[in-house]
């Protein structure tokens, strides 16, 4: 947490959890799908699904999909631009259990060039957030840093790869989950960085032998790389 | 961030700088941003407060129809010269109202710790500033000084209301410009931290209780009362008055009451003023639209 958080930041109302928080997972979202999000089903939790309405959460998620920041006076508007961008957004009801923030939602997103994702992802106060889900595995983290998720077979080796590939391109790791589906299942590692980690060192992880899908979140504006 | 007030306190009486600086230091070194960078990027955040004061409109209603138009009825009265609390305190009112509204009608807004307590801070200081006539420069670091009060507060208790009831929302809000109002008069360091304690002490126990869970009611009208409590406070720190429990321990005591409080009393909208009859006919009539 810095002082801005404190005093800060600037956001359209009214509520920083329901709205600015909901902008950011869009956003997060959409920086996770790398492409133009063109269909949106947004399955609201808990709270998010008893009082979104009132506090706009579902327009905030999808201005947050079209890439509006939080302070941006067009969110209110956001329909619309979605409309006038080509994004079928569709909205329902999910309930994701009694462990899960209420605060919640879960999106299923297609892209322009057919790219899915599945995240189910929670506003925790503060306008902060957290993915929770990404493609049905534990993916937990803030969007507060680069972050990087490789899906694995839970194998021995993996780990020494992602992180001794890090060392070579001087990105220093700030936290380190790893979470997996049973012994010798799926596996995901989750790293949050100080610094980007460079296009090509992701595409090379996506052809390591007994890795099944890299997820990139880049702090980075689009096209900026 | 500090995790007290004391430590605060005692970093700048050895160092000798101003209460304000060591916030702003210590969030320079923790970020990794320079001082001018920092600065400039507080000196927005007061900027982006007075847009929103200028950008109101007196016509807006929220989408619930349950907010609105009320800081233009506080204007008529004032500029009447009608409010018994006068004139200053009547345009703090007023700026509270302003910001609160514009929030619930999804503009944009400075949250101050919150969205829902975006009025409290804004009223105080832009009032402040010409009762005072005082510089901008002077109104970022008075900012600085409500955020490094925010932040102790954010790490030894909680500024949600989720977690704390409207206490850790409003009540924070109000200990942070009590503190920044007495640094803008000139006030010390120590008189700064007292009259965040004072402002925090006469909200302890507020509960969160807002109507159909949204922050409309009574969140408005309640950033009226921690900014009005916010220049009352400092008014008393600035005259010599202290708080009998050290601010630190007051921040504290916040904490163990938010814990104490029924979940129905923290934004879960289920209790108090949105469990009355008429809490309740709002919410039944807005599911049925």
């Amino acid at each position: 947490m810095n002082l801005f958080e404190i005093v800060g930041p600037v956001m359209v109302g009214p509520s920083s959890s329901h709205t600015a928080g909901a902008v950011k997972i869009g956003n997060v979202c959409r920086k996770l799908m790398s492409e133009p999000v063109t269909d949106a089903r947004i399955l609201l939790h808990g709270s998010f699904l008893a009082t979104g309405r009132g506090h706009g959460t579902d327009r905030a998620i999808v201005a947050g999909l079209l890439g509006l920041q939080v302070d941006d006076s067009r969110i209110p508007d956001s329909m619309r631009l979605a409309s006038d961008a080509g994004m079928k957004v569709e909205f329902g009801s999910a309930d994701l259990g009694e462990e899960a923030h209420p605060n919640s939602v879960k999106l299923y997103l297609r892209g322009s060039s057919g790219k899915e994702l599945e995240v189910v992802a929670a506003s925790i106060g503060g306008g902060r957030i957290r993915i929770c889900e990404i493609d049905g595995l534990t993916a937990n983290f803030s969007g507060d840093c680069p972050t990087l998720i490789v899906h694995n077979l839970d194998q021995p080796g993996h780990v020494a790869e992602v992180t001794s590939m890090l060392q070579h391109k001087s990105v220093n790791i700030a936290s380190m989950q790893l979470y997996r589906s049973s012994r010798g299942g799926h596996a995901v590692m989750v790293l949050e960085c100080d610094q980007e980690v460079p296009r090509e060192s992701i595409h090379w992880l996506e052809h390591l032998e007994g890795v099944e899908k890299v997820t990139y979140y880049s702090l980075l504006q689009d096209g900026e790389c | 961030m500090y995790g007290s007030l004391e430590e605060i306190l005692a970093v700048s009486k050895q160092s000798g700088l101003p209460f304000w600086k060591v916030v702003q230091l210590e969030d320079c070194r923790e970020e990794d941003i320079t001082e001018e960078t920092s600065f400039e990027k507080m000196r927005e955040m007061y900027r982006a407060m007075r847009d929103t004061d200028q950008a109101y409109d007196p016509a807006l209603q929220s989408a619930s129809g349950l907010v609105g138009t009320d800081g233009a009825k506080v204007r008529e009265r004032r500029l009447a010269g009608k409010l018994l609390s006068g004139d200053l305190m009547g345009l703090v009112m007023e700026r509270a109202l302003r910001t609160a509204e514009s929030n619930a009608c999804m503009k944009r807004i400075v949250a101050a710790p919150t969205a829902g307590s975006c009025g409290v801070m804004p009223a105080v200081l832009l009032t402040i500033q010409e009762h005072l006539q005082l510089g901008e420069e002077r109104m970022t670091e008075a900012l600085y000084t409500a955020a490094g009060i925010g932040g102790v507060i954010a790490l030894r208790a909680s500024l949600s209301g989720a977690e704390g009831g409207c206490q850790a929302e409003i009540g924070s809000a109000s200990a942070m410009t009590a503190g920044a109002v007495v640094y803008l008069s000139g006030g010390s360091a120590s008189q700064m931290t007292q009259a965040a304690a004072l402002a925090l002490k006469g909200l302890l126990g507020l509960a969160c209780d807002p109507v159909a869970g949204l922050v409309e009611v009574p969140c408005v009208k309640r950033n009226v009362i921690g900014a009005v409590n916010a220049i009352t406070s400092a008014d008393m720190a600035l005259a010599g008055i202290r708080s009998r429990i050290p601010p630190d321990q007051v921040i504290d005591a916040m904490k163990s009451i938010g814990h104490a409080m029924s979940p129905e009393l923290r934004e879960t909208g289920k209790g108090g003023l949105a469990a009355t009859p008429e809490g309740t006919a709002i919410l039944n009539r807005m599911k049925r639209h």
